[in-house]
């Protein structure tokens, strides 16, 4: 009896490992560079000087870096950040990635606090309790959280977000102009947080441009189930829409079924072109460094938290990415250009419910 | 509104979506149906699927051949299932615990191989769908049924073909009487080891086609952990058919159509809280398992490891 309940452990212990093998802890890959065009340039700031030791920082993210989506959004500003400051030497970057168990994350966010890394990034809006009970405990070390304004009062504790709602109101008006049926489809998670600011906003764009539209809006309840997602973009369809769109990381499923309907996708959080080039027209990506290097900043000057930021298109920190394979006519690139530009200066202000 | 879902067009999508969406569940949980007949409880077939759905996408990205894919998966869900039938049967493992670990060694093990193997999302081109001739004419029926590829087939087909084993043949009384009592099996010259490693291994096989049937045939992409406790459902599924290959069906059908249903409620704007909408299928499943949990008792020897008595 003893002898089996032996090699059970060794089993589970074994798994873990192995899911541990998965996140290395410096990974030496660099962001893979999907040819595209911006509308703007990130506004430039001057990178923050290099310290003599290395920045540490440690990130701990819901899904995969690589999932074209939410996680990877983050890890390749990360990317970007250590590039700016120049390299690993200057700027130590480690994850754990796929923490999608809370109790799992909020163990590696006190394992990276008390090994003394500058800056912890607890990259989901679920770790915020969890944050809240730690970040008092190591109050030399600096937190950041999103996608929330929450700070909880703790010094040490930033937060930032994304204003969603602007790049769904413009992937709104991109698909307002380009469907002819008159039916557009979104395929959404949970009602909560970005995917709600999103997909609001996406409405939103879509009634300024022609209220005549129907957008149908589907919440499958989950962040996974490529399954139902991708069954929700074949309801879409049956249901009539020609041009889809859709957030979270289980869409990369119904991306494939508008491929093969031939309906349009707009992308957001990653540029997902890659997923589908003949149909992707464009993708809102979300450049968290905007928001990192003020932070990196603060923490060089002794301010440890404290503060919430939010990217959005004027500052660069949400970009339109277009996908330069797709035909798109010249006036309606022009719109969505005088869109992102009435956006910045304020003459367009998105309405949600 | 509610008018709307009467339509025909919503009518054959809801039944449409709903026969592929109960592949997955079919695949695995007639797998499944085979262990817990023969006294095996097997709970790590979601792990078993996520292997299958990388093995089979990865083989397809890098060879073309979704074939390959395919035997590879059942190839790699052999050895898992034999890894399982080990464990269970020379070690005499608790079942409960025993496929947590080989769920979650699976959940690891594709993740591990998703990032070193691949690094990003990508996409394959899967099975095709096949037009059945003559079938697909018939009003309503054919576009619903005779429109799907292969492995939606083969999943259908392996509903009378598992009924057909289970209970017309030898095999199947073996499993029958191995698993109700494996002492007087036993005794009378069946080979409780033979017959468990048989069905265990059948399990692995057919989880690793669930996973398959997701990555290579209806989603055609690879994510991690892309199978989302589907195939605990699948396990839910056999308690609910009543360990009969027609029962698991009728509630893979269930599950699936009211999935589906749900999605058209959100589509065609009635105005039911998504939030509700999803728990649909949910709820619906535990209400009739309440109803009817009490017609059929489990195998007698479940989750018993069999120690012959020397």
């Amino acid at each position: 009896m003893k002898k089996f309940a032996w090699i059970l452990t060794l089993i589970v212990v074994m798994s873990m490992a192995l899911s541990a093998c998965g996140q290395p802890p410096a990974p030496a890959v660099e962001p893979t560079e999907a040819p595209m065009e911006a509308t703007e340039a990130p506004v430039a700031t001057e990178p923050p000087a290099a310290p003599a030791e290395p920045f540490r920082v440690a990130v701990i993210m819901p899904s995969a870096i690589n999932d074209l989506a939410f996680s990877q959004s983050m890890y390749d500003a990360l990317l970007r950040i250590q590039e700016e400051m120049g390299g690993p030497d200057a700027f130590e970057l480690v994850y754990s990635e796929g923490m999608f168990v809370v109790d799992d994350a909020a163990a590696a966010i006190r394992d990276y606090a008390s090994q003394g890394y500058d800056l912890v990034v607890a990259h989901g809006s679920q770790y915020g309790s969890s944050l809240q009970e730690i970040a008092p405990d190591f109050p030399e070390t600096s937190f950041a959280w999103g996608t929330t304004a929450e700070t909880f009062g703790q010094p040490n504790i930033f937060a930032y977000e994304a204003a969603s709602q602007e790049g769904g109101y413009v992937n709104g008006v991109l698909a307002a102009s380009l469907s002819t049926s008159k039916v557009i489809g979104v395929v959404g998670p949970i009602e909560v947080g970005d995917a709600k600011l999103y997909v609001d906003g996406f409405k939103a764009g879509v009634a300024a441009t022609n209220p005549d539209i129907t957008v149908n809006v589907n919440y499958i309840g989950s962040f996974s189930d490529v399954a139902l997602a991708s069954e929700a973009a074949t309801t879409h369809i049956s249901a009539g829409a020609d041009a889809l769109t859709g957030t979270a990381q289980m869409v990369v499923g119904a991306i494939g079924k508008a491929e093969a309907a031939n309906a349009l996708w707009f992308g957001t959080q990653s540029n997902q072109t890659s997923l589908a080039p003949s149909i992707v027209v464009a993708s809102q990506v979300y450049h968290w460094e905007v928001a990192l290097r003020e932070i990196i900043t603060l923490i060089g000057e002794g301010t440890l938290g404290g503060q919430s930021f939010k990217a959005d298109l004027a500052n660069g920190g949400e970009v339109i990415e277009f996908n330069p394979d797709y035909a798109l006519p010249d006036d309606v690139k022009a719109l969505a250009e005088s869109t992102i530009q009435g956006i910045i200066d304020g003459t367009i202000t998105i309405t949600l419910p | 509104m509610i008018t709307d879902l009467l339509s025909t067009t919503v009518l054959i999508g809801i039944l449409a979506s709903g026969v592929r969406l109960a592949t997955p569940y079919l695949y695995a949980a007639i797998g499944e149906t085979f262990s817990q007949k023969s006294g095996v409880l097997n709970l790590g077939v979601e792990g078993q699927m996520l292997i299958g759905c990388f093995a089979a996408f990865y083989v397809a990205l890098t060879t073309g051949n979704l074939w390959l894919g395919l035997l590879v998966a059942i190839l790699v869900g052999a050895l898992m299932g034999l890894a399982m039938a080990f464990v269970t049967v020379n070690l005499h493992a608790q079942q409960g615990i025993s496929g947590i670990g080989f769920y979650l060694f699976g959940l690891g093990m594709s993740e591990l191989l998703f990032q070193r193997l691949m690094g990003t999302v990508e996409t394959v081109r899967g099975f095709p769908k096949i037009e059945i001739p003559v079938l697909i004419g018939i009003p309503f029926i054919g576009e619903i049924l005779f429109n799907q590829n292969i492995l939606v087939y083969g999943a259908y087909l392996l509903v009378p073909l598992a009924w057909f084993i289970l209970n017309k043949t030898t095999l199947g009384l073996k499993i029958s009487s191995v698993g109700e009592n494996p002492d007087a099996a036993d005794s009378l010259g069946v080979s409780v080891a033979r017959v468990r490693y048989f069905t265990i291994t059948l399990g692995g096989v057919l989880s690793s086609v669930a996973g398959a049937s997701l990555s290579i045939a209806l989603l055609n992409v690879f994510q991690q952990n892309m199978t989302s406790g589907l195939g605990f459902i699948a396990v839910a599924l056999v308690y609910f058919g009543a360990w009969r290959p027609f029962g698991v069906l009728a509630g893979a059908l269930l599950f699936s159509m009211v999935n589906s249903l749900q999605l058209w409620v959100q589509v065609l704007n009635i105005p039911i809280p998504s939030d509700i909408a999803v728990m649909m299928p949910y709820v619906l499943t535990i209400l009739v398992l309440v109803a009817t949990v009490s017609r059929v008792r489990a195998p007698s020897a479940l989750t018993r490891p069999f120690e012959r008595e020397e």
